[in-house]
């Protein structure tokens, strides 16, 4: 009896010694990619190439989740406000909520699963078969070859796509609220345009989208980085990117809401 | 794939997301509406500014000529002091009446200029002197109240 409680504090112990050991290890490696970047800027033509991997190919998911999010806000949206009588507001609905958090979080969201995946299973397969090994012998430096083109790749990448994830949220609202429900196309435009600031409201969301950006690469490269160099480690670490870069979006959220928005109608 | 032809998405990607940051900032946004011109400073003392908040409009015969930019709380004068922005192609005379009005029946609160007739027109860093407070309900039902007890 005894002993089983001594044994489940020490599994505590451990999980806890366990996380904050890999939260320092991933810390230093993140210092160590932004140390190793200048090479990245020399060669720019990695990071196109990775921009084209990160970026481009995400493109088609997030512009459909974007038309389809702002339809059925629009749609939403229009039931609820037409009971007040005020369905004009309904332009302002779609894209404060779009341009604040919608469209940042669900474009970081579906980056994360379809782009930080991606990158984690590349680096880990590489790791796996030894080819960072191999570029270490051949004194390439694997962070500054591999790893740091890729990260900046996402953190370019990122902000774009979440504008692109807002700009066609907006028309998907506009097309439900304004060409199939007829909503009036005047005041849908002029009500979003009283209500949405461009300081307040459109930087600060391109702020988030950013910071959004960094998390996730950085959490991928490195997963991608430290997965044991077999096939079900390399699964574990994607399958971690996933989920890690899911929560720190939420959480990292919160906290940027709470710092921007706060007292600011 | 062919370097160029991989350039030539990432460029367009590129192009592509600049674009959809403009349209926010010009379509979207109020940058090119609230930004334009130059502003002068007004203020005016209120008793009650009700539910006002900073960036309400301001307007005058329903247009929008300018911004509130600041509210506090004066000690001299136990009242709130709300400095405007207003756009400087609008020009309003000495005697203008500043009142606080609410837009629908659940709708925000803006400031409501009513000119005057006055020669002398106001500059920057101005004080409106005619002011009319915000209508609280309370006030309302209170005075209500009190009228109704004093007819009995």
């Amino acid at each position: 009896m005894r002993n089983r409680i001594v044994a489940s504090i020490q599994a505590v112990g451990h999980k806890t010694i366990d996380g904050v050991w890999r939260l320092g290890k991933a810390s230093r490696f993140f210092v160590w990619v932004l140390l190793k970047s200048t090479t990245s800027f020399l060669r720019f033509g990695l990071v196109v190439r990775e921009i084209y991997f990160v970026g481009v190919l995400s493109l088609i998911i997030i512009l459909v989740s974007g038309l389809f999010v702002g339809m059925v806000l629009g749609l939403q949206g229009y039931e609820t406000l037409q009971k007040y009588g005020s369905e004009s507001a309904v332009g302002t609905l779609v894209a404060l909520s779009l341009v604040r958090e919608l469209g940042p979080v669900m474009a970081a969201l579906l980056f994360a699963s379809r782009a930080g995946s991606a990158i984690t299973a590349e680096i880990g397969l590489m790791k796996a078969t030894d080819q960072l090994a191999a570029m270490g012998m051949m004194a390439v430096d694997p962070i500054a070859r591999v790893v740091a083109p890729r990260f900046w790749a996402g953190v370019i990448s990122m902000p774009l796509l979440a504008a692109m994830f807002t700009v066609m949220g907006i028309f998907g609202g506009y097309l439900v609220t304004v060409v199939f429900i007829g909503v009036d196309n005047g005041s849908f435009w002029s009500q979003m345009q009283n209500n949405v600031d461009f300081r307040y409201d459109i930087v600060n969301g391109v702020i988030k989208s950013c910071f959004f950006g960094v998390a996730v690469t950085a959490i991928a490269v490195f997963e991608g980085f430290d997965a044991p160099p077999t096939a079900e480690g390399v699964s574990g670490a994607t399958t971690r990117t996933v989920v890690t870069s899911s929560l720190v979006i939420l959480g990292l959220d919160f906290v940027l809401t709470s710092f921007m928005f706060r007292g600011v109608s | 794939m062919s370097r160029t032809v991989m350039d030539f998405w990432v460029g367009l990607f590129v192009m592509a997301g600049i674009g959809a940051l403009l349209i926010l900032g010009l379509k979207v946004g109020n940058l090119t509406s609230y930004n334009a011109g130059e502003v002068y400073n007004l203020t005016g003392n209120f008793e009650n500014i009700g539910g006002l908040k900073i960036r309400a409009p301001v307007k005058s015969a329903g247009v929008v000529v300018g911004r509130v930019l600041d509210i506090r709380f004066s000690l001299e004068t136990y009242d709130a002091v709300v400095t405007m922005g207003i756009n400087s192609a609008y020009q309003f005379p000495k005697d203008t009446f500043a009142s606080i009005l609410t837009s629908g029946l659940l709708g925000e609160q803006y400031i409501g200029l009513s000119p005057g007739g006055d020669d002398v027109m106001l500059t920057d860093g101005d004080k409106i002197m005619k002011t009319n407070s915000a209508m609280v309900l309370e006030e309302m039902i209170g005075r209500f109240l009190f009228d109704k007890a004093s007819e009995n």
